[in-house]
């Protein structure tokens, strides 16, 4: 029962993943100057809206868990609704959060808020698609022995290793190689992005590997 | 012999301290020095050597030159003089070079290669080592032997013009100058113009003896854009024609009084390719010295190539064509060439007082002085020396006398570069061998420290040390023959000083005993470790503890944090390490938090039976692995589940909110000081609040706010002592005590730090660690990180320059200096020891097990010796890195000075649990 599920994991994961290649390569061909590091801002708003609609393609197709048991329009608007809304406060948060690590306040806001909307991608709108707007779900599946799923399993891997990534990113800057990538917020978006792509890799990997021991509870 | 595990790691600790003093002796040789201060310095001039004839020659010998201009262009690389770039821009200077009356050198500068050691060591001719700039804190002043002082002493008038260092290091001995500042590197114009302009009044008025002319903007165009740029030979060209100026006013003067000047064109440190300077590569070593005068004329086709010298030889040959003594401090050797064309008695005696000068050095600062070759090569040009008078006084044959002649100036060229050599070797050589007993020591303390750490944590917080059964050992003799073997083999044979060779014998073997010892201690653990290991998995019923999230996050950042003190950008941006770590241990506690107080109150009802269960197998791992609460195991897991759900209201909302009150007093604390280097040019928060009236009232607010908390702690601990013992009570007056010392001497600027210190203190005790429940050993850790943080929050950073000195004069008169030295300590390190004292006084306070202060004591000694531990080895293999006197070497002294610290707080911490188990 469960090798189909890995299979479909693996699927969506590489979908994924190709999303995230796709908003590299594709817009050199429309816009003039585009490269990851000079026009950095660009490319992470292509890459934050291009991972978000594949998500949410992914998640009208899969569907992993179909158990909304009301399917009133009004309730699907309230719920959008409310996930636009976690959406963005999780990006308010991140960014106080990089604030509280040190960035700087006032200077480069734009780049510190976006780099808060490409981690809010990488981490919130999966949360947002599976587990839906539901704190409490969230800090059960983010506790020990709290997944329910492989569903949820992947997502814990994906969401620890883009933090992981963020957090390792951040090391570089103060070094004095003086490279491009090192400003603020570069490294640590593309440690984020390392991360987002390790966990979509290392995840269905590592569930295939441990399918024996994995017992979830309401499957 | 029973020993309390915080004993045990007070003593290890105190062993550590030994180990590391002596690495640190070995890392940094003592400066050669000789005894004679420059003010006691009366002492007649050598006579010369005369073998049964008495010569008339015995006093100093006149001066060579009249005047002397010393031209320093800061900056000027030989390549800008003799290469392409001289030849272009600098045709006036390259005709002396080439065809004038002049000798021009290569000179090669030491590290550091910064302004200040530079000119010191053109003026004194010594090399200042790196412990010069941690002695001569509070006195810019140069004490040392110098050229100047010299002059001054000599009745000569010294003029100055140029980079106001000078002024500093020579505030009373110019009769005129005008101190130019290199704060602005991007003004290259300004700088020298204010030297120029001075130039032609002093040239046409005569009434000096030395003037000096620093030039900063050649440095200041290579700081900003490079030795390749255009700018540099305009100013090269500006050089030039300045040069010309100069030699041509001190040729015409010369016509009238027909007495030889001498212009000196030097550069004091090189231009690396980038740039920059400070490091040690060939470009920025290299400077170009350059001595004209009139007395050096040459015969037609007379070729002189630049020659590689030192340049520590200026000072001696300044002192000599002066006619003033040579400092007593200098290393190096008269330029021959300059004295050439001298007649050879003059030649022989100029080169004599030079020799027995350095000579005097060398049996100052080498034990074995009468082995050195250099010494020997001395003593026999003296004697041929001798010989040479009385040939000359009776007025020999010209032929004979001239073949000696020759013979003994060759003599003591060579004997001048041994002599030479051998001084400059003293200071710029590690002495291996006591860095490595350093190392030896302290690397064994630590292992036997990781080795006793199950021991030392187990709930009895005791271990068995084997004191006596080492002694009677094969293997500690075994030892003990080697080691002393290996010290009469390394020290008959080394080659440089060294200080462990040079302690005496009783000493020595002390020390080596004590090795030996440590080794035996560290053989028998092991054993222990891998029998009980063996024993214990043929039982294996013992259940591993399960690691935390915490427990993982604590570890790695240990590890983390050691790891990155091999690079030298994260040793200077430290603080953001700390920060970093803080944070992330914050939004941990913060998930810790969230997860224990919602999870549970949804998960009661439904009886969701694996978080339940999870819990209760985490709680009974903690009991198992931590406090060692005896008392208490019976209560302990139900008293863990209800810790979090007795709080209600507002202090539920205060447990939830303070991790976030935590993170933001950390924030604004950061913006307080900003320490490190790349990012040091943000605005203080701390500069706003000193700057004016209104802000110093907030000032006065904190004060009030620290008064307050002081009040508050003081009352708490009367309140506790209602139901605990008076120990409590005197361990948290003790703490506010420290408070308010640290009250006293912080700068105005920096008490917020103390009140946001005392603010997360009271937060975390209230909200995190007693409702969490955090075993001692997790606690101590992360009182050890807020103390590192709190160090770099006072502003303080890993260069020496941050030390705040003034701290050491608060509440005295004049400098006195063993409560400057400890009041200075402990400004500096008020962070570290507040948390520490803060951790003695809340574990003995809240734990009625006496374990915990043990434990705690064991965890704080291994968490601060691991770090030292591998900076040790980390410098040791990076001494020839290029940042090493400038970044990895103050960061040395700074751990060197944490571990005393350390030591003297586990000691403490001893002297508690000992009360404590008394009572």
């Amino acid at each position: 029962m469960k090798d189909t599920d890995i299979k479909r994991l693996l699927y969506t994961h590489l979908l994924c993943i190709f999303s995230i290649i796709l908003s590299i390569c594709i817009p050199s061909f429309f816009l003039e100057n585009f490269s990851i590091l000079e026009t950095h801002l660009t490319w992470l708003c292509i890459c934050s809206v291009s991972v978000t609609a594949v998500n949410l393609v992914l998640y009208l197709i899969v569907k992993p868990n179909a158990s909304s048991k009301r399917s009133s329009i009004s309730y699907k608007v309230t719920r959008f609704l409310k996930c636009c809304i976690y959406f963005l406060m999780s990006c308010f948060f991140f960014h106080v959060i990089f604030v509280l690590y040190g960035a700087p306040l006032i200077e480069l806001v734009l780049e510190t808020f976006l780099f808060a909307v490409i981690l809010s991608t990488f981490t919130t709108v999966p949360c947002l698609c599976l587990l839906g707007p539901n704190i409490k779900a969230w800090l059960r599946v983010f506790s020990r022995n709290g997944v329910t799923s492989i569903w949820e399993n992947s997502l814990q891997i994906t969401t620890i290793s883009s933090f992981i990534g963020t957090w390792l990113g951040a090391f570089p800057i103060p070094l004095d190689w003086e490279r491009p990538w090192q400003v603020w917020p570069i490294s640590c978006t593309l440690g984020a992005t390392f991360g987002y792509v390790a966990g979509l890799v290392i995840s269905p990997l590592w569930i295939y590997w441990n399918r024996k021991q994995l017992t979830y509870k309401n499957n | 012999m029973r020993l309390g595990s915080g004993a045990f790691a007070a003593c290890c600790v105190v062993i550590e301290v030994l180990g590391v003093a002596l690495f640190l002796r070995g890392f940094f040789p003592a400066p050669v020095r000789s005894s004679s201060r420059a003010e006691q310095r009366a002492e007649p001039a050598a006579p010369e050597p005369s073998a049964g004839a008495s010569s008339n020659w015995t006093k100093l010998p006149p001066p060579l030159f009249k005047k002397v201009v010393i031209m320093l262009i800061d900056g000027l690389r030989d390549d800008f003089v003799f290469g392409s770039k001289g030849v272009k821009f600098m045709p006036y200077t390259t005709y002396l070079v080439e065809k004038g009356a002049s000798h021009s050198f290569v000179a090669e500068a030491k590290l550091p290669t910064v302004t200040m050691p530079r000119i010191k060591a053109l003026m004194t001719g010594s090399l200042p080592g790196f412990i010069d700039v941690v002695r001569n804190l509070n006195s810019p002043e140069l004490l040392e032997d110098n050229v100047i002082t010299q002059a001054k002493a000599a009745g000569k008038r010294i003029i100055f013009y140029g980079d106001e260092t000078w002024v500093k290091l020579f505030p009373k001995h110019f009769v005129e100058y005008d101190g130019t500042t290199s704060f602005f590197v991007s003004d290259y114009t300004e700088v020298d113009d204010n030297v120029t302009r001075h130039l032609d009044k002093v040239l046409k008025r005569g009434d000096w003896d030395v003037l000096i002319l620093h030039y900063l903007g050649l440095d200041h165009i290579g700081h900003v854009s490079g030795p390749s740029s255009p700018l540099i030979g305009h100013k090269l060209r500006e050089m030039d024609s300045i040069l010309m100026k100069i030699h041509t006013s001190l040729l015409s003067e010369e016509r009238e009084t027909l007495v030889p000047n001498l212009l000196v064109l030097c550069g004091d440190h090189g231009m690396s390719e980038t740039g920059g300077h400070g490091a040690s590569s060939m470009e920025e070593l290299n400077t170009a010295l350059i001595l004209i005068s009139s007395a050096f004329e040459r015969k037609p086709g007379d070729i002189r190539r630049p020659k590689h010298v030192q340049q520590t030889d200026l000072a001696a040959t300044l002192a000599i064509g002066l006619g003033l003594p040579i400092p007593g401090n200098s290393v190096g050797s008269l330029l021959f060439p300059t004295v050439e064309g001298r007649p050879v008695r003059e030649q022989l005696r100029f080169l004599h007082l030079n020799a027995v000068q350095l000579s005097k050095l060398l049996q100052e600062n080498v034990p074995s002085y009468e082995k050195e070759p250099g010494f020997e090569q001395f003593k026999m040009s003296e004697r041929l020396h001798g010989n040479w008078i009385r040939l000359y006084l009776e007025e020999n044959n010209s032929e004979v006398l001239f073949n000696l002649g020759a013979k003994v100036r060759r003599q003591y060229l060579d004997a001048l570069r041994t002599l030479s050599l051998s001084l400059s070797r003293q200071v710029a050589q590690y002495d291996i061998y006591s860095m490595l007993v350093g190392t030896v020591v302290v690397l064994e303390v630590l292992s036997l420290l990781l080795l006793s750490i199950p021991e030392a944590l187990s709930n009895k917080a005791e271990l068995e040390v084997p004191l006596w059964s080492p002694v009677f050992s094969l293997l500690f003799y075994l030892t003990l023959l080697v080691l002393s073997a290996l010290h009469v083999i390394v020290c008959t044979s080394a080659e440089s000083s060294c200080y462990f060779c040079g302690l005496s014998w009783l000493t020595a073997g002390g020390v080596m005993v004590l090795v030996s010892a440590l080794l035996c201690a560290v053989v028998s653990a092991l054993a222990k470790t891998f029998g009980d290991g063996k024993f214990l998995s043929k039982n294996s019923a013992h259940p591993k503890p399960r690691w935390s999230e915490l427990d993982v996050l604590i570890l790695l950042g240990t590890m983390g944090h050691v790891l990155s003190l091999g690079a030298s950008s994260f040793i200077e941006e430290e603080h953001q390490t700390w920060y970093f770590l803080i944070n992330t241990l914050c939004l941990a506690l913060c998930h810790e938090i969230y997860r224990n107080c919602l999870l549970r109150d949804d998960s009661e009802p439904q009886q969701c039976p694996h978080v339940e269960e999870e819990f209760i197998r985490t709680a009974a791992a903690l009991q198992d692995r931590s406090t060692g609460c005896d008392t208490l195991e019976p209560h302990g897991v139900s008293r863990s589940l209800t810790s979090l759900d007795t709080l209600r209201g507002y202090e539920k909302w205060m447990v939830l909110a303070s991790p976030w009150v935590i993170l933001t007093c950390c924030r604004l604390l950061r913006s307080l000081n900003q320490t490190g280097v790349q990012w040091a040019h943000r605005p203080d928060l701390g500069h706003w609040l000193t700057r004016g009236v209104i802000e110093a009232r907030f000032v006065h607010v904190f004060v009030l706010g620290i008064l307050f908390t002081g009040t508050k702690d003081l009352l708490k601990s009367q309140v506790i002592a209602t139901d605990v013992t008076i120990k409590t009570v005197g361990l948290w007056e003790i703490y506010s005590g420290l408070v308010l010392l640290a009250a006293l001497l912080f700068r105005p600027h920096n008490l917020p730090v103390l009140v946001f210190s005392l603010l997360i203190q009271t937060i975390m005790t209230k909200f995190i660690w007693k409702p969490l429940r955090h075993d001692a050993a997790e606690i101590t850790i992360m009182h050890y990180w807020f103390g590192q943080a709190f160090f770099y929050f006072q502003g303080n950073s890993n260069n020496i320059a941050t030390v705040d000195i003034s701290a050491g004069f608060v509440g005295l008169d004049t400098y006195i200096e063993v409560p400057a030295v400890f009041l200075t300590a402990f400004a500096t390190f008020a962070g570290p020891v507040l948390w520490a004292s803060h951790l003695v006084s809340f574990l003995s306070s809240e734990t009625s097990s006496g374990s915990a202060l043990s434990h705690a004591c064991f965890c704080y000694a291994l968490i601060c010796s691991f770090p030292v531990s591998a900076y040790i080895i980390l410098v040791t293999s990076l001494r020839y890195h290029l940042f090493i006197w400038s970044v990895f070497s103050p960061k040395l002294l700074y751990e060197g000075m944490h571990i005393l610290i350390t030591a003297a707080i586990c000691v403490f911490f001893t002297a508690m649990d000992q009360t404590n188990t008394k009572s």
